[in-house]
């Protein structure tokens, strides 16, 4: 048997553990990041990359934009740039109803700074012939921005370890216990890590850490299906999305295209399943073409999807342990974790060294499922008819 | 009546329909070919004149045999040519049929699938004028061109001899036949090969053929290099002894023996198992081809057999599925299919060490050489990646960090490859570098896959 002892020790080694551990051991405390299988292999390797500020659940705003800063200065913090690239992000309106629909997002992220353009037809026509003629009006966030996530996690990571945290991968946690104010953490490897505090970043395997605490929250596991054609020509610069979720797409410069489609599938975080039902491929591949005429002759290659945490209310789980202190959870990021990672896990760490943060968390709290929370619009809208969990 | 389809109108799917048919179903017969005949069968395109009883010489008759058997049956089932199966969902397979996307409910699944080339990259590989083995039969026999005037052929494989016969029978210049497995190691696989001496005898009488015409044929050679200034017109390599030699051409065809499309078997619930033999993963079939309930195997998509085999296999498989419909033993012929398909893929089995696939040489390619051609990832890319702190492993990780099986044709081609680097590097058994994972779609399809109405 193997003791490890840390400041810190991190379950889970996605973005956020990974972010995590960078901004802890940056300021030299000693991190044990325990993955079970390897680094930034599950949803964070296999997301969309959309870094996007447009949209948005107004209480993350000022989280979101924080986040935004570091990936701005990625190069600077980890040595690398995991083809970071701020292309914008364009919100399309087909009718009336979803015109509102972005110029209510746009009037909420001006609010907190950012910049919008409010887009008509003409103008669409000017900067982006090739989109279908039927879209009615658009608004376009040139701070919005795209990375590869394949990349991202084991290179932040790498950078944490180059600081000095120490990762161990193939190795699940499988028992916390607390005696005092020390953790010991045991593992299916017969590791063990004893630590004064630890962070829960299990991603959608989270719940049954927070239960060994007295703690949960009604988490799901989803994954929106992903799909990527064969190289066309480069044309396509902002990532675009359709506000009724139907297609949500970009290019790399490779000339590859990306695609991403609402409803999302039921995942199966115990057989490490995100199925892509072929349905969904076609009925994605419909609605880029209806889109982006252009792309029609575009053969798609290759799908995949990942395994999310989602949460009734479509907003994470971030801050402190309504009942073990030492304990953060950071989970079910509902689908937008990759563009906030960097900033909650720089938050993480504030409220480990620092005894908080000054960026507002509150709406995050573990503690919000005491009472049966609201069930958000998006539920309907967003996923294979399925009943949320209570 | 149980809905039975088979995919795949190669002699394993037209051997199995027959049989079908024979005992009173009506099967339906999908093949993303606008002919019948699969792959060693294949015909020229209609209009097209081409002397196929010179190309296929000692196979002629085989040849005219099976599309005269196919042309019998054809009236009787439900036969769809042109029908590429791209994805497999429970009882439901995915379609693409003329820009149309279907689906088509079934009972039973006979896959006969086939097999396509394995490939071992080279300096210059990528070069216009380079193609597989397939590539340069399916240019003759379904467009009647050659892929130079002066082929060269290069890699380990019976059909290294076979293609250059056919090549040579119509017309076209061999620059060199050579192989990279020593002639010793031929006559080591000798006996596993008198598993069945007509198959081996044709063999040596296309090498006998080639030698008489004066063409080089070579054993045990290294590959240096492809040459050429934005075309192919030299293969150079070095034989036995340790020479290097040059070999004008203007074409090259690349072959390391067959791989099976393991693709639909796999989304379809086949397991697939790691075979120290081949090096390849294969799907675990019982001997009849039983993969999962109501999936079946056949033909080169099972286990590498030949068209033999393969005919063989798909009867057997019918059988399979009629024993187990009508919950009755198997008929008893299937002992004798039996035997003969186990005789036929040992032989195989015995080519594998007669045509090895040349694990050190692939672990030794130079860094610079392009193994992904699709996403235009280098070996050296893959050491690079593999070598970093937390770097990747296993072949889906390699993936994910490089590109490399990513594109167009999802690692069908770099794959066996990729899968030698990989354990080269860790010093692991092949099986342990992984296995790139099969996905819907098996082949590309195009955004404009119009919606059909409901099936
Ligand atoms: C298909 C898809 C597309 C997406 N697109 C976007 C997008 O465009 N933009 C965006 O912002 N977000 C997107 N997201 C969401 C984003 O990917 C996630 O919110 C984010 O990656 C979550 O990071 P994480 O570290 O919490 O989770 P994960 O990456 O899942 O990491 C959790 C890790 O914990 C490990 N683990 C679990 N239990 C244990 C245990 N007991 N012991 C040890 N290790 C354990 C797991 O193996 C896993 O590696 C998308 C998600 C998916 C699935
Ligand atoms: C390129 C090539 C050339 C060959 N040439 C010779 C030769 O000249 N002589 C010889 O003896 N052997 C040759 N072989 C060996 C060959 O595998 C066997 O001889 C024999 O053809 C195997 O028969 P089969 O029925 O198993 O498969 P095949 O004959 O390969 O038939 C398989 C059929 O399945 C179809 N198919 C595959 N996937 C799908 C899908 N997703 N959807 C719809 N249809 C699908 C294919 O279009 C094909 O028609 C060749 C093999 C290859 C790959």
């Amino acid at each position: 048997m193997t003791r490890l002892s840390a400041d810190v020790a991190i379950i889970g080694g996605g973005l956020i553990g990974a972010w995590s551990a960078y901004f802890l051991a940056k300021r030299n405390q000693r991190v044990v990041l325990i993955e079970k299988g390897v680094v930034g292999a599950q949803s964070s390797g296999t997301n969309f990359g959309n870094l996007r500020l447009q949209g948005r659940f107004p209480g993350q705003y000022p989280l979101s934009l924080r986040s935004q800063a570091l990936w701005e200065e990625i190069e600077e913090l980890i040595g690398e740039r995991c083809e970071f690239e701020q292309t914008g992000h364009l919100y399309l309106a087909f009718d009336g109803t979803e015109h509102e629909k972005i110029e209510a997002y746009a009037a909420v992220s001006e609010s907190h700074g950012l910049a919008i353009e409010h887009l008509g037809p003409t103008e669409l026509r000017r900067r982006w012939p090739w989109l279908s003629h039927r879209v009615v009006g658009a608004t376009f966030s040139a701070r919005d921005a795209t990375a590869n996530p394949r990349l991202v996690t084991p290179a932040v990571a790498r950078a944490a370890k180059s600081l000095g945290a120490t990762m161990v991968e193939n190795c699940r946690v499988t028992e916390i216990r607390q005696a005092g104010s020390a953790f010991t953490l045991r593992t299916d490897t017969g590791i063990e890590v004893g630590a004064g505090y630890v962070i829960n970043a299990a991603g959608a395997w989270a719940v049954a850490i927070a239960e060994q605490f007295g703690e949960s929250a009604p988490l799901f596991p989803a994954g929106p299906p992903q799909f990527v054609t064969e190289p066309f020509p480069y044309l396509i610069e902002p990532s675009i999305q359709a506000v009724d979720g139907s297609v949500i797409f970009r290019q790399i410069p490779r000339g590859n295209v990306i695609l991403a489609g609402y409803p999302r599938t039921a995942a199966d975080p115990a057989a490490n399943r995100a199925p892509v039902p072929p349905g969904k491929t076609l009925s994605a591949m419909r609605a880029l073409a209806r889109v982006a005429p252009t792309l029609a002759s575009c053969h798609v290659i290759r799908v995949w999807s990942g395994i999310e945490g989602y949460l009734p209310d479509m907003i994470p789980v971030i801050g402190p342990s309504g009942t073990t202190p030492g304990l953060f959870h950071a989970f079910g990021f509902c689908g937008h974790g990759f563009q906030i990672g960097p900033g909650v896990g720089l938050c993480l760490s504030e409220m480990i060294l620092d005894g908080g943060t000054a960026t507002p968390l509150d709406p995050f709290s573990i503690g919000r499922f005491a009472q049966p929370v609201e069930v958000s619009a998006k539920f309907s809208a967003e996923f294979d008819t399925m009943e949320p969990p209570r | 009546m149980a809905e039975i389809v088979i995919v795949g109108a190669g002699p394993a799917g037209i051997s199995a329909a027959e049989l079908l048919q024979a005992h009173g179903y009506h099967p339906i017969l999908l093949d993303e070919g606008r002919q019948a005949g699969g792959q060693g069968y294949r015909c020229p395109s209609p209009g097209l004149e081409l002397d196929m009883a010179a190309l296929m010489g000692s196979e002629a008759g085989k040849y005219a045999g099976l599309h005269a058997r196919f042309a019998a049956l054809r009236p009787h089932i439900d036969y769809r040519p042109g029908s590429l199966v791209w994805g497999i969902e429970d009882k439901l397979l995915h379609i693409v049929q003329a820009g149309v996307a279907r689906t088509l409910r079934f009972d039973v699944l006979i896959l006969a699938t086939g097999a396509m080339d394995r490939i071992v990259p080279l300096p210059g590989w990528t070069l216009p004028g380079v193609y597989t083995l397939g590539g340069a039969q399916v240019a003759l026999k379904d467009q009647g061109c050659f892929i130079g005037r002066r082929v060269a052929f290069l890699g380990s494989s019976p059909l290294l001899a076979l293609a250059a016969s056919q090549y040579r029978r119509l017309g076209a210049e061999i620059a060199v036949i050579a192989d990279t497995t020593p002639f010793a190691r031929k006559l080591a696989a000798l006996p596993g090969l008198l598993n069945s001496p007509r198959s081996l005898l044709r063999g040596l009488a296309y090498l006998g053929d080639a030698m008489r015409a004066g063409v080089p044929v070579l054993h045990g050679v290294r590959p240096v290099a492809v040459e050429g200034d934005g075309h192919v017109e030299a293969l150079v390599l070095r034989d036995a002894q340790g020479r290097e030699r040059r070999f004008a051409c203007d074409a090259v065809a690349l072959g390391y023996g067959l791989k099976p499309e393991t693709q639909l078997a796999e989304l379809a619930g086949a397991q697939l198992l790691y075979d120290e033999r081949f090096r390849l993963w294969l799907p675990k079939t019982d001997i009849d081809g039983r993969a999962a309930p109501g999936l079946y195997l056949a033909g080169d998509g099972a286990t590498i057999g030949g068209a033999d085999a393969a005919e063989a296999s798909g009867a057997l498989a019918a059988h399979a599925v009629l024993a187990d419909l009508r919950q009755s033993r198997p008929a008893a012929e299937a002992g004798g299919l039996r035997r003969r398909v186990t005789r036929l893929r040992a032989f195989q089995a015995g080519l594998a060490r007669a045509f090895a696939w040349p694990v050190a040489q692939i672990r030794a390619l130079p860094d610079d050489v392009p193994l992904c051609r699709c996403e235009n990832v280098s070996v050296g890319e893959i050491r690079l990646a593999m070598a970093q702190e937390l770097g990747p492993v296993e072949v889906n990780r390699v993936k994910a960090m490089t590109r490399c099986g990513m594109g167009r044709c999802q690692g069908r081609v770099c794959g066996p490859a990729l899968q030698e680097i990989v354990a080269g590097e860790r010093a692991i058994a092949g099986a342990d570098a992984g296995r790139l994972r099969a996905q819907a779609p098996v082949k590309p399809i195009a955004l404009a896959t119009a919606a059909a109405d409901a099936p």
